[in-house]
């Protein structure tokens, strides 16, 4: 590789000071040394938290300063260190020597703007272009990142493209002025595996042809391998370790690079049981929202969330439900567990559920429960563990002595892992993973036979969606548990499911056997979906949503 | 991504499930106000966000020493019958103790002619009680809102005792037998247009000002928190209907119609609190409704929902608390304007009955005798005095709940 150093970050640090004046302070960066070479990758590695975003943002100042403070440290560019620049000169590296592209497409671009307008700001900020001249390089570089018919895209707002098209118009704006060096702060979490493959080759392709730098975050080490020439692994503040690509994926030298590395969920799918009761069956499932215009609501079409879905499960199988989003595989979750209305009967343990009011499905809902994807989100803010746990027992329960329900939080909790001695804490003084194990702990604590899984790793760091898979894994061979796994991350699902199903746009494109269907995926859009998943290669046009 | 996020993100910890999590920080409330009093009952605990947002309310030094100086001040007019009052608080006749702040004893009691209650201002009983060693404790200001003093010395609306002259005393003084000015029972604040004690007015108009003002937001923050939760919960028709009357309900003009309803109704302190009930519930409805319409989304709803928890404990549990917010953030305001209506009911003449103290009586008071300025003046600055403290109150609180500034 180039030798020849474009940026180097020297012995940086950053601390973040509480309150006002004078807090306590936290070290959010600890001494951390980097350089990227000229056209080179360049990939920080680490779960949340462990400061490779603020790393990234400190680069170009962008930190919210004075809370943010820099007590050691340098970041020299082209012979200037950025930490003794004024604000009015870092402007003027930013967005042109060096840019950046944000996480969440939906929320970087202004929602009020045209993209030619977009675009057009950092264009003439820098370089003074404006009118035709502006235009043309617009239209440039929206070709450049592969935008269909630029011509006609350039009077679109933001909510008229898609997520991964948001995140294409993001990195024209970056690439607008031809910068040095990109950074790219997890610039694909957000978007659908088939699109994420779509967005690594495109910055892949960009750079190479190109010759500018990359400075890639990301907590995916599938793509760092795809994509960068070095890694630095990060963890708490610091670098533990860094060296070329090959070297660190062969030969890790620091543990915490190891456990990384061997964070993949192990595949160990529940068997498929042909024998065991049947525990849900759906035939041709319809969830319809109606489409109504004119003054008289007449309904003019429907929006088909799901489409004909139809679903067989029995004791102790796992049906892992797969898709982009949009695909309606949460709308049908929550269908099942009659959350929403819907069309078609859903036999439940032999039972007709479809039709009964809120009260007929109480009885139902004890042997049925649900965990959802957002771990903050999940858990009522104001109760303490115990209670959110006990809600359950106390609905289906009543007459449950206070202390027998007690004895029921404790052993859930010791089935999932937590210390019961904590259950009556909040649950904003619980990490994620650790939520994420709560919200579990509620759903079995009214041991129920059936769990609707709502992407519940998603949220989640690598090494925790690791744990999380094992914990799923043996609650459900210990119990007998029955899981709808619905997961747009395919890893996550070979690990568990024994039945698949692959929804797109509310239909099923393919069901079966997991075992079979991921050996040979007969249509071409599951095969897309697989290779973007497991190799992050991107499917000929037309197969999957841009 | 903006600095709350950061810090989260730096402050989150590797996760180990294994690892409890960090013991939670004692609580670490100064037990003592600017009085010495308990500011928190010891034995209750309160969650940390609370404990945070005290402390929001305590960096907010003008809000937190007026909710100090409100508190006392409605504390004390609480028992504005011992402060000022027509009778003695303690009276030692005839080696038997009494307490006619609390019982009504007849005159014959005392040796007196009549089966009526006993006039302690009359200086004839005086005599009598004074005659059989008896002994009155007072207490400091010797007038009821409603007594007259029958000793003034210059035409109602009298000055206040210590600016009159000594030729303005001479008359009364030669009839009561005293040597100067300052022998006569203080009227502190003057009198005003009856003869009443301003000063006496002020505390018991203070007082039923605050507690219709506190009966009022409670009693319309209970209904507007129901309706407002029920239409958010539950949505659709019910929330299109309820909404359609509540626009229908407010564009009554509210002011007519009191006029209208206190031409027929006699106003007393309930009727008009019915009557202004009527249209203040509406305040809270959007802001609850809002607060509900977002909550029932949340997945911890779904959630509970997905267990079978029945909606009026959803409702309650879980979806309240998220409203309450916003709800104590308008609680202060709320109050401060139902005493201004009041106040202004007063002014107008359609307010509490005549005789009743109330401090927009005593302003239009003020209004109709401009040469004596103690009424308006009094008045005016016990409006201001609290109507300021209510806001600064309010302002502190919403700092207190600004969620910005709960978390960081």
């Amino acid at each position: 590789m180039t030798t020849e150093s474009l940026l180097s970050v020297r012995d940086l640090s950053v601390a973040f000071s509480h309150g006002a004046h004078g807090g306590p302070e936290t070290l959010a960066v600890d001494h951390v040394s980097f350089d990227i070479g000229k056209g080179e990758t360049v990939a920080l590695v680490g779960e949340s938290g462990s400061g490779k975003s603020v790393t990234a943002l400190s680069i170009l100042k962008l930190l919210p300063y004075p809370a943010a403070r820099h007590p050691s440290g340098s970041i020299i560019f082209r012979g200037q260190d950025f930490l003794q620049m004024s604000e009015r000169d870092m402007r003027r590296v930013r967005g042109d020597d060096i840019t950046i592209v944000f996480q969440e497409p939906m929320t970087s671009l202004n929602p009020l703007h045209t993209i030619e307008k977009q675009i057009g700001e950092i264009l003439l900020l820098h370089r003074g272009l404006a009118g035709a001249a502006a235009r043309a390089r617009i239209l440039e570089v929206l070709s450049q990142v592969g935008i269909p018919d630029p011509q006609s895209r350039l009077k679109s707002y933001p909510h008229q493209l898609s997520g991964g098209q948001r995140q294409r118009v993001m990195i024209a704006m970056a690439l607008a002025n031809e910068p040095d060096l990109l950074i790219a702060d997890e610039p694909t979490t957000a978007l659908d595996v088939t699109v994420q493959a779509q967005i690594i080759a495109l910055l892949k392709e960009l750079q190479q042809r190109l010759g500018m730098s990359l400075l890639f975050i990301t907590h995916d080490l599938g793509i760092v391998r795809k994509i960068a020439n070095r890694v630095c692994v990060m963890k708490e503040g610091k670098i533990v370790e860094h060296g070329d690509v090959e070297r660190v994926f062969a030969k890790p030298e620091h543990p915490y690079t190891r456990a990384l590395l061997a964070a993949e969920p192990k595949p160990d799918p529940a068997p498929l049981q042909p024998d065991a009761p049947m525990v849900l069956e759906a035939t041709n499932l319809k969830i319809w929202f109606p489409i109504t215009a004119g003054v008289l609501r007449k309904v003019v079409g429907h929006i088909k969330a799901c489409d004909g879905v139809t679903i067989e499960l029995h004791q102790g199988e796992t049906l892992g439900v797969v898709g982009e989003s949009g695909s309606g595989k949460s709308t049908l979750g929550r269908a099942i567990l009659r959350l929403i209305s819907s069309e078609g009967p859903i036999a439940f343990m032999g039972h007709e559920l479809q039709g009964l009011r809120f009260k007929e499905m109480r009885p139902f809902r004890h042997d049925m429960q649900i965990v959802f994807q957002d771990p903050y989100g999940s858990l009522s803010p104001r109760l303490s563990v115990a209670e959110i746990i006990k809600e359950g027992l106390k609905v289906h329960h009543p007459n449950m002595s206070e202390h027998e329900r007690d004895e029921r939080v404790i052993q859930a909790l010791k089935d999932v892992g937590l210390d019961p001695a904590t259950r009556f804490r909040f649950p904003h003084e619980f990490s994620g993973g650790q939520r994420q194990r709560i919200a579990v702990a509620r759903a079995i604590v009214l041991e129920p036979t059936f769990i609707v899984l709502d992407e519940p790793t998603s949220a989640l760091d690598m090494v925790i969606q690791a744990q999380m898979v094992d914990l799923l894994r043996s609650l459900q061979k210990r119990r007998n548990l029955t899981y709808l796994f619905i997961s747009h991350d395919l890893r996550v699902v070979a690990a568990l499911a024994s039945h698949l199903i692959v929804m797109r746009q509310g239909k099923v494109v393919e069901a079966g056997a997991a075992a079979d269907l991921f050996k040979n995926p007969k249509s071409d859009y599951t095969r897309a979906l697989f290779a973007a998943a497991f190799n992050l290669d991107t499917a000929p046009a037309g197969v999957v949503a841009q | 991504m903006d600095a709350r996020t950061l810090l989260e993100k730096t402050i989150e910890k590797a996760e180990d499930p294994t690892i409890p999590p960090e013991p939670r920080p004692k609580p670490d409330i100064e037990p003592a106000g600017p009085l010495g009093l308990a500011v928190l009952p010891i034995g209750i605990e309160f969650s940390p966000i609370n404990i945070r947002r005290w402390r929001n309310f305590k960096a907010n030094r003008r809000g937190y020493w007026s909710l100090w100086i409100f508190l006392v001040l409605f504390v004390v007019t609480l028992f504005a019958e011992f402060i000022a009052n027509d009778k003695p608080l303690y009276l030692r006749y005839d080696g038997k103790s009494y307490f006619p702040v609390i019982f009504t004893y007849p005159e014959t009691t005392f040796g007196g002619d009549f089966e009526t209650a006993t006039d302690y201002r009359d200086s004839y009983l005086q005599k009598l009680i004074a005659e059989k060693g008896g002994f009155m404790l007072w207490p400091p200001i010797h007038y009821s809102y409603n007594t007259h003093n029958l000793d003034l010395p210059t035409p109602a609306p009298s000055k206040p005792t210590w600016m009159l002259t000594a030729a303005e005393c001479k008359a009364v003084l030669e009839r009561k037998g005293l040597n100067s000015c300052g022998d006569l029972e203080y009227n502190w604040l003057g009198t005003d247009d009856q003869g009443r004690d301003v000063l006496a007015r002020l505390i018991y108009g203070f007082r039923v000002s605050v507690l219709f003002g506190l009966i009022l937001t409670i009693v319309s923050s209970v209904i507007g928190i129901a309706a407002g939760a029920i239409q958010g919960y539950f949505g659709g028709w019910i929330d299109l209907l309820f909404q359609r009357f509540i626009e229908i309900w407010t564009s009554v003009p509210e002011l007519y119609l009191l006029l209208i309803i206190s031409s027929v109704l006699v106003p007393g302190f309930f009727v008009l609190l019915g009557i202004l009930l009527l249209f203040s519930w509406v305040r809270l409805v959007g802001l609850v409704r809002a607060e509900f319409l977002r909550g029932r989304n949340f997945e911890y709803i779904q959630a509970a929902r997905a267990l079978g928890v029945s909606n009026a404990v959803i409702m309650f549990r879980h979806l309240l608390p998220n409203a309450m917010v916003a709800t104590m953030t308008f609680l202060p305001f709320i109050m401060s304007s139902s005493v201004m209506t009041l106040t202004a009911l007063d002014f107008l003449g359609f307010g509490l009955p005549p005789g009743s103290p109330s401090l927009g009586e005593l302003l239009s008071q003020g209004k109709a005798n401009v040469q004596a300025p103690w009424l308006g003046l009094a008045g005016f600055f016990t409006v201001a005095l609290m109507l300021s403290l209510l806001i600064f109150i309010g302002e502190a609180v919403r700092d207190a709940f600004d969620p910005r500034k709960t978390f960081t």
